[in-house]
């Protein structure tokens, strides 16, 4: 008889490897972590506002790139428009892109003397760099690609026909996409849209390019913790436990609500 | 209101291959649209639904033009009244039995509860309420096909379309859902067009029958009169008759080959002529007595017909003869082995072309 789970150790012994590498540095973090100050490190105001400010940040760039981004992935599944792969390579950018190469970017085109950032302050008064529309700003650039990715995907998977279908009912173009087209492809959504968010959780090099690191307004928790790795190495390990701890209650929660729903 | 309730002629290219027929239906009729597969059955439903556009012709309904290209005319799907129950019914995944149904109102402006409502009563007359509550994928094929048909009617369709609507579904449900859907085709006071390769929906359900290959009209007409006169191969095969055209002078029709079939009716000029397979008696040796044709045959194929074995045979005509399986026995049947057929004057019917 075979052994059908037998695997073969010029794959067996990569992995376990690959598996450690992924899992060790968590581990470290937990068995390095100062448990017995970690109330007190806790409770620091500036911790909780960079806490705050993270999650508001991260999920307000979530719901701009659902708002901007979910149109856009449906224009590039199902319209044919001139240029349209050019326009579908070019969206993918920033994900390959240096993040500190996209907050020089930001601010050569937002910033106060940039293309559109003088416009906007000369038509509204609105600066955005070292603000915290800025974070979102920055955020949403790098991690809206993968809400994008994900969306077309599941709209190119999508069968034409129910929305045929829902046209013989008498559906606009607008309620197919409404009621037919959007909850067909809500796994694929829930799934970008957790991408983007812990993408936009953990941005650092856009941000501090763009937004700067101001505590209360621009610094996120990504920062706080890079600046406290060179004065307070416990303090240090203790936010990292909370971002992760924020990541991985959330990725969770959602997978068993969403991603792994039938 | 005089005339047909729909009136179209469908004309359509899709890469080399071309659909141009005409079709009618009035209020109250069932027109089944039957054809092989690539006749172009599905394409000329698509038409009509406004899913695929014409490339000329007319599509008229309940005295509104829907469609006419010369005259850049074009209704898009949503604004015809016309229902379609898909092949595979095409519920919605994400909704109830109840909001699939209730789909169709709410888009033409029924408020949520009146629409729900309507759904309801839907659901109750094809025998579901218990399930209003179900997603599709909770639904037997029977029942989704049900909720499809519904779903179909609940928008009060004038025209209502159906694609192979029991073609999914196993022998033994097919057999009850094909008799619930007849009463419900009954009841329908618009027009149905029933889009099918299978015979028996055709003959059952419809009360005309257009016969289309390679997309155009080959045969039109009530069922009894397809299944007793069929004018092409595939419609001969369909109802189980062999068929032949020839040149008919009073009883002795002859065929393209030379060879000459004799007939107990008559006809002049290009006539078929149809017998039943079980018409053809098989002999071993040359008959003597009765039968006014009878020619020498060999074996090209046997094969099990219901309760009776179907005999294919080459000679001066190609034909399908069924014998019993005790006279098959006596005959020691090979492909290939000599036989001769007989076919009597009498079982014949002769037609004009």
């Amino acid at each position: 008889m075979r052994d059908k789970a037998r695997t073969p150790p010029v794959l067996a012994i990569p992995a376990v490897i690959g598996v450690a590498f992924l899992v060790l540095p968590m581990i470290g973090l937990l068995v390095r972590a100062p448990w017995s100050t970690l109330p007190r490190q806790l409770a620091t105001p500036h911790v909780l506002d960079a806490l705050r400010l993270s999650l508001i940040t991260s999920t307000t760039a979530t719901i701009v790139s659902i708002l901007l981004g979910v149109p856009l992935a449906w224009l590039l599944a199902r319209s044919s428009f001139p240029g349209r792969r050019l326009v579908r390579a070019l969206v993918t950018v920033p994900l390959v892109l240096p993040p500190v190469v996209g907050g020089v970017a930001l601010l050569l085109v937002f910033g106060r003397r940039g293309l559109v950032g003088t416009w906007l302050d000369s038509q509204f008064g609105i600066t955005l760099p070292f603000t915290t529309a800025g974070v979102v700003v920055a955020e949403a650039f790098v991690a809206m690609p993968f809400l994008v990715i994900s969306v077309e995907g599941a709209i190119r998977a999508a069968d034409l026909r129910y929305e045929e279908a829902a046209a013989t009912l008498g559906a606009t173009r607008w309620t197919v996409f409404r009621r037919v087209t959007l909850p067909i492809v809500a796994p694929g959504l829930a799934a970008g849209a957790v991408l983007c968010w812990a993408r936009a959780l953990g941005e650092f090099g856009a941000t501090i390019t763009f937004a700067g690191n101001y505590p209360g307004t621009t610094q996120t928790m990504p920062l706080i913790v890079y600046l406290a790795l060179e004065t307070d190495p416990p303090a240090a390990i203790v936010l990292s436990l909370i971002l992760l701890a924020v990541s991985v209650t959330i990725l969770v929660g959602l997978r068993e609500r969403w991603i792994s729903a039938p | 209101m005089t005339g047909p309730l729909l009136d179209s002629h469908l004309v359509a290219d899709r890469g080399g291959f071309r659909l141009d027929i005409a079709l009618t239906a009035a209020a109250g009729e069932t027109v089944a649209l039957l054809g092989p597969n690539g006749a172009g059955k599905t394409t000329a439903l698509r038409a009509l639904a406004g899913l695929l556009p014409l490339g000329a012709g007319h599509v008229r309904l309940d005295g509104g033009t829907l469609d006419d290209p010369a005259r850049r005319i074009w209704t898009p799907a949503e604004r015809r009244p016309i229902g379609v129950v898909f092949q595979d019914y095409l519920l919605f995944p994400h909704l109830t039995a109840l909001d699939n149904v209730a789909f169709g109102p709410r888009c033409q402006g029924a408020s949520r509860a009146d629409a729900r409502r309507r759904a309801g009563e839907w659901l109750h007359r094809v025998g579901l309420a218990a399930h209003s509550r179900a997603k599709p994928r909770h639904l037997s094929g029977g029942q989704a096909q049900r909720v499809a048909l519904a779903r179909a009617l609940a928008v009060r369709p004038a025209l209502l379309l159906l694609d192979e609507p029991l073609a999914a579904l196993d022998a033994g449900t097919r057999l009850d859902t094909r008799a619930e859907l007849g009463r419900h085709l009954d009841d329908h006071a618009g027009a149905t067009v029933l889009v099918t390769h299978d015979p028996l929906d055709a003959m059952i359900l419809a009360d005309r029958i257009v016969i289309i290959e390679n997309g155009g009209v080959v045969q039109e007409g009530d069922p009894a009169t397809i299944t007793r006169q069929p004018r092409t191969d595939y419609v001969a095969r369909l109802v189980g008759l062999n068929l032949y055209r020839g040149h008919a002078d009073r009883h002795a029709v002859t065929l393209p080959g030379g060879f000459t079939l004799t007939a107990a009716g008559s006809a002049s000029g290009e006539a078929f002529i149809a017998f039943s397979p079980g018409a053809v008696a098989l002999y071993r040796s040359q008959p003597d007595g009765s039968p006014r044709n009878v020619w020498p045959a060999t074996i090209s194929g046997i094969e099990r017909h219901g309760d009776n074995i179907r005999i294919q045979l080459d000679g001066p005509i190609a034909v399908a003869a069924d014998i019993t399986t005790t006279a098959a026995a006596d005959l020691h049947l090979v492909p290939g082995s000599q036989l001769w057929a007989a076919l009597k004057a009498t079982e014949t019917r002769i037609y004009p072309a």
